[in-house]
């Protein structure tokens, strides 16, 4: 399977992201919490480029023990990046829709070589 | 820029250019032929506050544009005299373009929203929009009358001096201050064939019902021009009964419905099509999924009720679907038949008018349509532009204006 450079690990920095082109492919990489995850850059909704928007701790709600509404939080676990045209979000670990884990991004491998970071195509 | 991200984290922004942003709308523009045929965008929006000050060099009340100068002043963009309310169209900065759009460069001796709005077009393949403002959708809840009449007139006479004139890809259906029928009449007889003007237009946020008596004097000069009129919905946070929603969603989906809901039930019960046989009447912003539910509600009280609406020589419903609604919001729903149903049911392929609504949160790209796959390519066609050319006599030749790449 080729393999097409994306970055040196020290130029992709935790919390950062880098979008890459090769051919018909356009991909989103991410570094988040010491792993790379790479992702097609194409939103399952009408075609947006789904890795380039903002990077979100999912929102929560707070309920109490007694089932009220407390108030709400960024979750300490799940991590979305939202698509910048209308706001879809993806598990940036899975590549999953937030709103609908059924649907979910096409996920690419990403493979590191010494000091270098590839995705598979 | 730096925008503020979750758990005190910044994303740091050094240029925007919504062409960039829109590249994948450009590369299905080129993979869907629309070069091939015209596509007219029957609403789209820009942010009239951030030309706030040149539109208020037109307003004719001297006391009223000094109030509006000053509200104007500084970082406070009109606060003050627009009416306006809570709402989160941004969704806490995620749709990108709404905070962004600040840092957007534009090309000189071009009026900025000239230069912004041909970028969309073109990365779209849009030829001709209908352009509409946006803060100004909340007008018709300005509780001062005159002040209505007065922005209104501002903004219609700076947008078909500095903007419909520069660029006739733009087009706009006038803005009516429908809480003074008098003015509203006097602006329809204003602009009715000044360039660029192809209809007029009426915010759905307002409380005066279309049926008044004070407003078939306007009907009858719209009716005469041969434009249509168009009602555009919007959302009203303090609407008595939307109060009890805590979410921006909550507001939006049905607010955008709501208003459109009341006045298109004024406005057939009361026969207003078989008073005014020759208006065009367009429904803007409300999605389709509504127009199903109108019908089948409003036939089947009128069949036992049709002692209150002797007026009408038809059922409801047959109204409804000779009337023309623009797409967007467009509903796709998890099971597709339900949407080619309501196709069926509005008589969408002569009705639909394909609108984007860009660049507010929830637009449309013209692919919403074209890959519908009950569709055959003439009726695509129709929807993306050849039912608006037709209902507003576009004089569009045989050259695609938008530069698809």
């Amino acid at each position: 399977m080729p393999e097409v450079f994306v970055a040196k690990i020290a130029d992709l920095p935790e919390g950062e992201r880098k979008i890459v082109q090769h051919g018909a492919h356009d991909i989103g990489v991410f570094h988040w919490d010491g792993q790379f995850y790479a992702y097609a850059n194409m939103c399952l909704h009408q075609g947006g480029p789904a890795c380039e928007g903002l990077i979100m701790h999912q929102v929560e709600d707070v309920i109490g023990p007694d089932k009220t509404w407390v108030g709400q939080k960024f979750s300490d676990t799940r991590v979305n990046f939202v698509c910048p045209w209308h706001g879809y979000e993806y598990d940036i670990k899975t590549g999953e829709c937030a709103a609908d884990r059924r649907l979910r991004l096409k996920k690419y491998n990403v493979v590191r070589r010494g000091d270098d970071i590839f995705v598979a195509i | 820029m730096e925008l503020p991200l979750s758990e005190n984290r910044h994303m740091k922004v050094d240029e925007f250019d919504s062409g960039k942003m829109l590249a994948h709308a450009a590369r299905q523009a080129k993979q869907r032929n629309y070069d091939q045929f015209p596509i007219v965008d029957v609403d789209s929006h820009h942010y009239e506050l951030e030309s706030f000050n040149e539109i208020l060099e037109y307003m004719p009340d001297p006391v009223m544009k000094q109030l509006a100068q000053m509200a104007n002043a500084g970082n406070s963009k009109g606060v003050g005299v627009m009416p306006g309310g809570v709402g989160y169209q941004d969704m806490g900065g995620r749709v990108t373009r709404y905070p962004l759009r600040r840092i957007e460069k534009t090309e000189p001796g071009v009026h900025r929203d000239v230069s912004l709005t041909r970028r969309w077009m073109d990365a779209m393949g849009v030829d001709i929009a209908v352009l509409f403002p946006s803060p100004m959708l909340q007008l018709g809840l300005h509780p001062q009358v005159e002040a209505e009449v007065a922005l209104a007139t501002a903004y219609n006479r700076w947008l078909a001096e500095r903007v419909l004139a520069e660029e006739s890809r733009i087009r706009t259906m006038i803005y009516l201050p429908f809480n003074d029928p008098e003015a509203s009449y006097r602006m329809v007889k204003e602009f009715a064939g000044k360039k660029g003007v192809c209809g007029f237009m009426v915010t759905s946020v307002r409380y005066k019902p279309v049926h008044h008596n004070s407003y078939m004097k306007i009907y009858s000069a719209i009716e005469e021009t041969g434009l249509p009129l168009a009602f555009h919905a919007g959302y009203n946070w303090n609407e008595q009964s939307m109060t009890m929603m805590n979410k921006f969603i909550s507001v939006h989906a049905i607010g955008f419905v709501f208003y459109n809901m009341v006045h298109l039930t004024n406005w057939v019960l009361n026969a207003l099509p078989e008073r005014f046989p020759k208006l065009k009447v367009i429904w803007i912003e409300s999605g389709l999924a509504w127009l199903p539910f109108m019908i089948q509600r409003l036939d089947n009280e009128y069949m036992m009720r049709s002692s209150e609406c002797p007026g009408l020589k038809r059922l409801p419903g047959e109204y409804i679907t000779d009337m023309f609604y623009t797409s967007q919001p467009m509903e796709i729903p998890r099971d597709i038949s339900l949407l080619e149903a309501t196709f069926k049911c509005i008589k969408a392929e002569s009705q639909l008018l394909y609108s984007s609504d860009y660049p507010h949160w929830d637009f449309d790209l013209p692919s919403t349509i074209y890959d519908l796959p009950f569709l055959k390519e003439k009726a695509k066609r129709d929807i993306l532009g050849g039912n608006a050319a037709k209902l507003f006599k576009l004089d569009i030749g045989k050259d695609k204006l938008a530069k698809v790449a």
